[in-house]
């Protein structure tokens, strides 16, 4: 798992900075200039997060498959029009922020249009804030929460741990998803308890899963695992355990240890 | 790595033997006097006339293990305090090991009463992030529409049944318990299995229906709504039913809003808020059905709302047979129930064969003597599965506790990088306390059985 890392910088680095010029006339011969864009250029200033084909990281691998280097996806961010009612709620955020005195980007840190849903990239900080005029903002309106789920991005330094929450406004039929992400080394988020009591047990689900505290929450305690549980097992530094199996003489891995395609 | 937070290997440490405050007694059975003693004696001696009791795991009417801390005063509940987390599985965690078709059968054993439901949700969330949406057959849709109403009225029978059990009524039970087993028979027929069924796949379904099915559904619908009527004739004008449910475990809307409460329990708090008729999926758009609500917020109008709904729910399995049958034979090759995407529909249909089930024998002889795509495909698919691009989503069903969501995120790999179920029952049994404190202890009982939560979806 610690191999991608070291493998990062031992590409060949002739890709980067191979942007055409931005003359009218592009320099004929100038190979890299005018190659056609490669499918997941755009990756490639990204970390590697995953090398190789099956999990194998020693020599035994005969795959061809060894030197296989996927990065990581870059982040998107939507420009506007971001089509359907997401402009809509954009800006009745952005006004209800401003009454406020707060800035949209001082709240907000990018907004994603994609697959047909609209996510809010919310600065921790602001957080209750901003899920307030949600739910209290008459041309927003999102009474229902849908709790709390939590993702451990390993590869996303500074930002590992996110918390992710899904509206529901019942008044305009729409849905929104907020985004908050906090570094591995800090793990605080605030509560929404207060904006959305329904969110007690899911955030209390979230610290039992990830450990991201949640500041403000009334009782922060674990809530599926047992109390005296050490370690918080949705994150991906860890295992998921189980021992070999046998059947009819082959004997078969844990699900971690099994060859995987990545 | 980067992360900060030390993690012991799985498994958990020896707990300290807490010091519990006041004095502990131990029930086994048969020795009620002592306790009540204990109690009038405790009353006498200690500050607070309050009495600790434990009700669970291991507690007949909480529908699984779930475990209530309760503080009494007298009859009266001054405090509940659920505590949960007896059934967590690690179904979430187990899926990111697993590829997206595997996901199915783990998550099918979430809410253990609604599996079609967990399945379907799933699918369409990894339908979502392929972006293959529009391009399911519309034969799996409806299947999909058919087996999730028979969940759902299932699921009913097996919260209203339970309930009458608890509140005394062993002919309630017996009669819900007996039509749910006409719909497992059902789900037997047609998937294989009573329950896990790992049926819904991303992209269709595993299997078109047996031959012999939509007969046996017609059967069923023949005699099922005048089941559900002999039902509705046992409970509905009950006295003790009515006195045992009638204004008990108080919700209304605001309090359904603050907690998340969805499904039956904020349509009878007088919401008709219903995910099949707002954000349609599976078609549910072009069905004709209503949706049952009342504005009692109490425990029979949950009741009502649910035997409601078994009804409608009849009605729409009704709709689904009539398409099926208009639609011709089963198993056509030109009505697919299986996105015809090479890359992502799972090739082969099973069939029984002497040595058991597997593909079918058309398509070994496809795949192995006419055409080397096929296998390829075949082998690629089976094998390592397809990729996901990378991204996130949000699916929501209206299952039959409520709104079933599931967050799932892709890295780009033929594996789940994160998937999260927002189960009704979690989140409804939140309310818990706000039904029960304040009103009688016996009252908890009609409570918990008016949430319906079923403690593998709660835990997952």
């Amino acid at each position: 798992m610690s191999g991608p890392e070291e493998t990062h910088k031992a590409g060949p680095e002739e890709t980067h900075g191979a942007q055409a010029p931005q003359g009218p006339v592009p320099p004929v011969g100038d190979g890299d200039g005018n190659l056609p864009a490669r499918l997941g250029e755009e990756r490639l200033a990204e970390p590697v997060i995953r090398s190789g084909m099956f999990g194998v990281q020693t020599t035994g691998d005969t795959s061809g498959y060894g030197r296989l280097r996927v990065h990581k996806v870059p982040p998107i961010e939507s420009p506007r029009p971001y089509g359907s009612y997401f402009d809509e709620v954009a800006d009745a955020l952005g006004s209800a922020l401003e009454a406020a005195g707060v800035g949209f980007s001082d709240a907000i840190e990018r907004v994603v249009a994609d697959r047909g849903e609209l996510t809010f990239y919310v600065r921790r900080e602001r957080l209750p804030e901003v899920a307030a005029k949600f739910r209290d903002d008459p041309a927003l309106r999102f009474e229902l929460c849908g709790g709390v789920s939590g993702v451990h991005y390993l590869e996303d330094t500074g930002r590992e741990l996110h918390a992710v929450y899904h509206l529901l406004s019942i008044t305009h039929n729409r849905r929104v998803r907020l985004e908050v992400s906090a570094p591995d080394a800090d793990p605080h988020i605030p509560s929404l308890v207060g904006v959305y009591p329904t969110c007690n047990w899911h955030e209390r689900e979230t610290w039992d899963f990830f450990g991201i505290i949640f500041d403000g929450h009334p009782a922060l305690t674990r809530i599926e695992m047992p109390d005296d549980w050490k370690g918080h097992p949705q994150r991906k530094d860890y295992p998921l355990g189980g021992i070999p199996v046998e059947y009819r003489g082959a004997k078969i891995p844990p699900p971690e240890e099994r060859r995987n395609y990545a | 790595m980067t992360s900060s937070m030390p993690h012991a290997p799985a498994g958990a440490s020896d707990a300290d033997d807490e010091a519990a405050e006041g004095r502990v007694y131990t029930v086994s059975g048969e020795d009620w006097d002592e306790i009540i003693a204990a109690a009038n004696e405790a009353r006498d001696f200690e500050s607070g006339e309050r009495l600790v009791v434990n009700m669970g795991p291991q507690h007949p009417s909480t529908h699984g293990v779930l475990r209530l801390v309760l503080t009494l005063e007298g009859e009266t509940v001054a405090e509940v305090r659920a505590a949960i987390g007896y059934l967590h599985t690690g179904i979430e965690k187990n899926m990111e090991y697993r590829t997206w078709t595997q996901g199915v059968t783990f998550c099918t054993r979430a809410d253990y009463l609604m599996p079609i439901f967990n399945e379907v949700v799933y699918c369409l969330a990894v339908e979502r992030l392929l972006g293959i949406e529009d391009r399911v057959p519309e034969r799996a849709q409806i299947i999909r529409v058919l087996l999730m109403e028979l969940n759902r009225a299932a699921s009913h029978l097996a919260g209203i049944g339970p309930m009458g059990f608890e509140l005394g009524a062993t002919t309630i039970f017996l009669q819900a318990l007996r039509l749910r087993e006409r719909m497992l028979d059902l789900f037997e027929l047609i998937t294989g299995l009573r329950m896990n069924h790992a049926y819904i796949r991303p992209g269709g379904v595993v299997q078109d229906l047996p031959p012999g099915a939509l007969e046996a559904i017609r059967a069923f619908l023949d005699s099922a709504p005048k089941l559900v009527h002999d039902l509705r004739t046992l409970i509905d004008a009950n006295p003790v039913f009515i006195g045992r449910t009638k204004g008990v475990a108080y919700l209304d809307l605001a309090g359904c809003m603050a907690l998340g409460v969805t499904g039956p329990m904020l349509r009878s708090a007088g919401l008709p808020w219903d995910l099949r008729k707002s954000q349609p999926y599976c078609g549910y758009e072009t069905y004709d059905f209503d949706v049952p609500v009342v504005d009692t917020c109490d425990a029979y109008g949950r009741y009502l709302v649910r035997i409601g709904e078994i009804e409608e729910s009849l009605k729409i399995v009704r709709q689904c047979v009539d398409r099926l049958a208009s639609r011709g034979s089963v198993g056509s090759e030109t009505d697919p129930v299986m996105i015809r995407d090479a890359k992502i529909g799972w090739p082969a249909q099973l069939s029984l064969g002497p040595d058991g089930l597997g593909p079918s024998p058309e398509h070994i002889a496809h795949i192995m003597g006419q055409s080397m795509e096929a296998l390829i495909h075949h082998f690629k698919l089976i094998t390592e599965g397809f990729r996901v691009p990378a991204g996130q989503a949000y699916a929501a069903v209206e299952s039959a506790r409520g709104e079933l969501g599931a967050h799932v995120v892709s890295d780009g790999g033929t594996r789940p990088y994160r998937v999260h179920f927002r189960d009704p029952s979690f989140t409804n049994l939140q309310s818990v306390a706000a039904l029960c404190e304040g009103g009688m202890v016996a009252d908890i009982i009609p409570a918990i059985a008016s949430i319906d939560p079923v403690m593998g979806g709660v835990d997952r």
